[in-house]
C-alpha cells in the first residue's frame, strides 16, 4: 500500500536571533506512514517532537528534505507546496490536534465543534446535532453546550478541542499531547474514537502524555533523541 | 481739448440691449446646451437693468434670441399681469421692437417664471424658463467642483438616496417644485421650480425649452423630442399635484393647475395660467376665442 | 539559515482571484510601495501586517482602485474584466469598484454618509448599481444589515448617532450589499473597544464562513490577523519581507523583522 506520508531527510533548525545562535531540532529524518497505521512519537522534553509535528503540518518550514504526501490529485511535497495547496489539504484532509483549544472568544461550544461541518457545507441543524453528539461522547454536560469554552477549565476546553478536531475524519491525523489535561473518562472516549478512525483507514501520528492509553493501537514508535532518531518496530 | 469736444451725441449702440459679444457668448452656450441636453453650460452673466434673482438669466437668453419679428409673452407664476412680468415685457419690446402678447398661441418666444402654459407649445415656439438654482445636486453636495464631477461620472447615487429617505420618512417624495429629472437618459437637471404638474410637458415636446440662471451663471436646454424623466422608483410612481378635480371660481375651468386664494371661510381656486382663464371667461361671454389644445384634459396628462 | 523555496507541481490549478504584481508608488521623495506583489485565491483571507508607514493601507487603496501606482498590474479573475485594472479610465474603475469590490475603512467617517440613514447608506450602493425598486432596496438593505449583525430596529438611524462598533457594521453591510468578489478591510477594529473588537471580528468570521467571501485585511494588530487570516504578508517600509500561511508566519517567522514583530507581542 502506498504510504500516505513519506518523510525524506527532513532537517529543521531555528535561528535565535537575539542570542545569535542556531539550534538544531532534527536532521536527516526519514520515515513513512501508511493509511490505517498508528505511529507513536516519543522522546524527552524539548527534543523536537512538537517541532516535527508542526513541520509536517507546515506551520514550520524545514531547512532541507521532503515531506511527500499522497493527495488524491497526486503526490505533493508539503515542504515546498504553495500556501494555497497546504491550506486546501488542511481544510480537507489533514488534521492537527494540540493540547490547547484555540477558539474565538465568544462562540458557544457547540458552534465551535460544528464549524468543520459547516465549512463542508452541511446545514446548520444537522451540523449542530452531530456536534452535540460528539460533545456528549467526550463527556461535556449539555448545560455547557451553549456556553463559551473560553470560560471552561483546561480539561473541558480540551474536550471541545478534540470534538472539533475529530468530528470530520481526516486522512492524516497529527496529535500533539491531546490527553494532557483530560480525565480518565475523556481519555477513554478519545482512544475509542482514534480506534474507529484507525479502522477506517486514517493514518495517525501522535505524541501522547500517557502512551499506555493508546498502546493497543500503536503499530510503530519513533523515538527522537537529540539530533538522532531510532526507528523501533512494534 | 474741451469736454464738449470729447462728448458725443447718445446713439443706440446695440440691438436688444446686450452687446454683440455678449450675445455671441450666450449663443455659443445655447448651442452647447442644445447639443448636450440637460448639461449646465457656464456663461458670463451680464448686467441687465433688473436685480439678480428677478429673472436676469431668462432675460439674457430672451434678449439674445429676440429679433423684430418675434412675438413675446412674459409670465410670472402663470400671470402676464404681475409687476415683474409687465416690467420685463415692456423692457423687451422697447429694446427690440418686437411685439408683445398675452396669448400663448400667438407667441413665438415665452419667458416664464415657475410655470409652463397649459396650451401645448408648437415646434416654432421657444420656452425660456427662469431658474434660481440650476444645480439639482446642491442639497446633496454643496461643493460645486464635486457636484460637477458627479455629473461627469453620472454619479447620482446620493440624489437617489435622498429620494429613498424621503419615502422612508414620509411615505412619498417630498419635492413639490423643481423635481430632479433625467434628461436624455444622461444628465439630471433641476427643471426650475415648475410644479410637478408641469414637468411631463417637457418630455418629448415639440418645442425647445431653455433654462437659464443669471445669478448662478448657468444655462441648459431640453431640445424638442427629448426625454425628460422625473427620478422615480419603479414601484413608487410619479404623482402630480391633486388638482384634477378643482374648478376655477372665476372662469369655471376644471382640471388645470390652480392657485389657491385664501378667502373668509375657506379657499377658492383660480386657474394659474391666467390668460387661459381670461380666454375662457371671454368665450363664456360670447366672444369667438381660440383656445388651443392643452396638455392636460379633464385633469389627466394626454400622451 | 533560510527555508526551502516553494515550487510546482500544484494541487490547486485555478488561477488566483486577485493578483497584484510589481506595484510601486512614490509620493515625492517617499517610496510608499516598492515592487509589491500579492495573490489571493477565491474564498481566502489574506492578512497584511506591518507597522504604520509600512505601505499596507496604500496597497489597499490601490486594490480599491482609488489611487494608481507608478508601476505594476492588478488583475481580478472575473469574467469580462481586462487583464490590468490599473489601465482602465476613471469612470470604468469607479464602476468596476462599485460593483465588484467592497471596502471597510478604519474611520467610519471615511466610508459612510454620517447624516443619512444607515439603511440609506447601504441602499446607495444598490442605487449606484441601478436598482430602482424601492421595495427591493429596502429588503436588500435590511438583509445586508442583518448579515452584519446590525440591530434592525435601528436601521434608519444615521451613523452619527451610533457607536463605533455599529458604524463598522454599517460599513460592512454597505460593503457586502452587492455581494462583491473582493472585500477589503483597513484596520476594521482599530479604535474600537476591545470587547467590541471581538464581536466585530466574530461577525466577519461568520460572514466569511457562510459566504466564502474573499477578503484582504490590513492590520497592525497581530491578534486580529491571527484570528482572521489564512495567509499573511508582512510589510516593512513599502516592501514585502515575508509571506506564508498565517500560523507558519507567526510560529516560525523567517525574516528578522517578522521575528521582531511576532516576539514583541509575546
Amino acid at each position: 500500500m502506498t504510504p500516505i506520508l513519506s518523510v525524506e531527510n527532513l532537517t529543521k533548525t531555528f535561528r535565535m536571533h537575539h542570542l545569535d545562535q542556531t539550534l538544531m531540532a532534527f536532521a536527516g529524518l526519514s520515515f513513512s506512514l501508511r493509511p490505517g497505521e498508528f505511529i507513536l512519537l516519543s522522546g524527552p522534553n524539548g527534543v523536537g517532537k512538537s517541532t516535527l509535528l508542526r513541520t509536517l503540518y507546515r506551520s514550520c518550514l524545514p531547512v532541507a528534505g521532503h515531506v511527500w504526501y499522497d493527495a488524491p490529485e497526486g503526490r505533493i511535497d508539503l515542504a515546498r507546496a504553495a500556501d494555497v495547496d497546504v491550506a486546501l489539504l488542511r481544510r480537507r484532509e489533514i488534521g492537527f490536534v494540540t493540547q490547547f483549544l484555540n477558539a474565538r472568544p465568544r462562540v458557544p461550544a457547540e458552534d465551535i465543534v460544528a464549524e468543520p461541518l459547516r465549512l463542508d457545507g452541511i446545514a446548520p441543524d444537522a451540523a449542530l446535532a452531530e456536534a452535540r453528539r460528539w460533545l456528549a461522547a467526550f463527556g461535556v454536560r449539555p448545560a455547557l453546550w451553549r456556553a463559551y469554552p473560553t470560560t471552561f477549565s483546561g480539561g473541558e476546553q480540551q474536550k471541545v478541542n478534540l470534538a472539533r478536531a475529530l468530528i470530520r475524519p481526516p486522512r492524516l491525523l497529527l496529535l500533539d499531547e491531546p490527553t494532557a489535561s483530560l480525565d480518565a473518562g475523556a481519555r477513554a472516549a478519545l482512544v475509542a474514537r482514534l480506534a474507529d478512525l484507525k479502522a477506517g483507514g486514517v493514518a495517525i501520528l501522535g505524541v501522547f502524555h500517557h502512551p499506555g492509553d493508546v498502546a493497543p493501537l500503536i503499530d510503530r514508535e519513533i523515538v527522537l533523541h537529540a539530533q538522532e532518531i531510532a526507528d523501533v518496530a512494534e | 481739448m474741451t469736454l464738449a469736444a470729447l462728448t458725443r451725441e447718445w446713439r443706440a449702440f446695440s440691438y436688444g440691449f446686450l452687446d454683440a459679444s455678449a450675445k455671441r457668448e450666450i449663443r455659443r452656450g445655447l448651442v452647447k446646451a442644445v447639443a448636450i441636453p440637460g448639461y449646465q453650460v457656464p456663461y458670463a452673466s451680464r448686467e441687465v437693468p433688473i436685480a439678480r434673482g428677478w429673472g436676469t438669466g431668462g432675460l439674457q437668453v430672451t434678449l439674445t434670441l429676440l429679433n423684430p419679428r418675434h412675438v413675446v409673452k412674459v409670465i410670472d407664476q402663470g400671470a402676464d399681469d404681475s409687476v415683474n412680468a409687465a416690467s420685463i415685457r415692456r423692457f423687451l419690446t422697447r429694446v427690440s421692437g418686437a411685439a408683445a402678447t398675452w396669448d400663448t398661441l400667438a407667441a413665438s418666444l415665452i419667458q416664464s417664471r415657475h410655470r409652463v402654459p397649459e396650451e401645448v407649445l408648437r415646434d416654432d415656439q421657444i420656452l425660456v424658463l427662469q431658474v434660481p438654482n440650476p444645480e439639482p445636486l446642491r442639497p446633496v453636495e454643496p461643493n460645486m467642483s464635486i457636484a460637477r464631477q458627479m455629473h461627469a461620472d453620472a454619479d447620482y447615487g446620493r440624489l437617489w438616496l435622498t429620494l429613498y429617505e424621503q419615502i422612508v420618512r414620509s411615505g412619498r417624495v417630498m419635492h413639490g417644485a423643481a423635481y430632479p429629472s433625467m434628461v436624455n437618459g444622461r444628465h439630471v437637471m433641476a427643471p426650475s421650480p415648475i410644479p410637478r404638474w408641469d414637468v411631463p410637458k417637457l418630455h418629448m415636446a415639440r418645442h425647445l425649452t431653455i433654462l437659464s440662471a443669471g445669478r448662478e451663471k448657468r444655462l441648459y436646454a431640453v431640445p424638442p423630442f427629448t426625454r425628460v424623466e422625473p427620478l422615480v422608483f419603479d414601484d413608487v410612481p410619479y404623482r402630480v399635484e391633486d388638482h384634477a378635480g378643482l374648478t376655477c371660481h372665476r372662469s369655471g375651468l376644471k382640471g388645470y393647475f390652480m392657485n389657491e386664494i385664501p378667502q373668509d371661510g375657506g379657499a377658492a381656486f383660480e386657474v394659474s395660467d391666467s390668460h387661459l382663464g381670461i380666454k375662457a371667461i371671454r368665450r363664456r361671454d360670447g366672444e369667438a376665442v381660440v383656445i388651443g389644445e392643452t396638455w392636460y384634459r379633464n385633469g389627466e396628462m394626454q400622451r | 539559515m533560510t527555508a526551502l523555496a516553494r515550487e510546482a507541481p500544484r494541487l490547486v490549478t485555478r488561477p488566483p482571484l486577485v493578483e497584484v504584481a510589481g506595484v510601486s508608488k512614490r509620493y515625492g521623495a517617499v517610496t510608499a510601495l516598492h515592487a509589491v506583489s500579492a495573490v489571493v485565491h477565491a474564498g481566502e483571507v489574506l492578512g497584511i501586517v506591518g507597522e504604520s508607514g509600512s505601505g499596507k493601507s496604500t496597497l489597499l487603496r490601490m486594490m480599491n482602485l482609488e489611487d494608481l501606482p507608478d508601476a505594476g498590474t492588478y488583475r481580478l479573475g472575473l469574467p469580462g474584466l481586462p487583464a490590468n485594472l490599473f489601465a482602465l479610465d476613471r469612470l470604468a474603475r469607479r464602476m468596476l469598484c462599485a460593483r465588484h469590490i467592497g471596502i471597510v475603512y478604519q474611520n467610519p467617517h471615511h466610508g459612510l454618509l454620517m447624516h443619512h440613514s444607515s439603511s440609506g447608506n447601504v441602499a446607495e450602493r444598490l442605487l449606484v448599481a441601478g436598482e430602482r425598486r424601492f421595495a427591493v432596496l429596502r429588503d436588500k438593505a435590511r438583509g445586508a444589515l442583518d448579515a452584519s449583525e446590525f440591530p434592525l430596529d435601528r436601521m434608519d438611524a444615521p451613523p452619527a448617532e451610533l457607536s463605533g462598533g455599529m458604524q463598522q457594521r454599517v460599513q460592512l453591510a454597505k460593503a457586502i450589499a452587492l455581494e462583491p468578489a473582493l472585500l477589503l478591510l483597513d484596520e476594521p477594529t482599530t479604535g474600537l473597544d476591545v470587547s467590541v473588537q471581538a464581536l466585530v471580528l466574530d461577525t466577519l468570521k461568520r460572514l466569511q464562513r457562510d459566504r466564502r467571501i474573499t477578503m484582504v485585511i490590513v492590520s497592525h494588530d497581530l491578534g486580529v490577523i491571527r484570528t482572521m487570516a489564512d495567509r499573511v504578508i508582512v510589510m516593512r517600509r513599502g516592501r514585502v519581507v515575508e509571506e506564508g500561511l498565517a500560523d507558519q508566519v507567526f510560529q516560525d517567522p523567517q525574516h528578522p523583522y517578522t521575528q521582531q514583530l511576532v516576539h514583541a507581542k509575546l
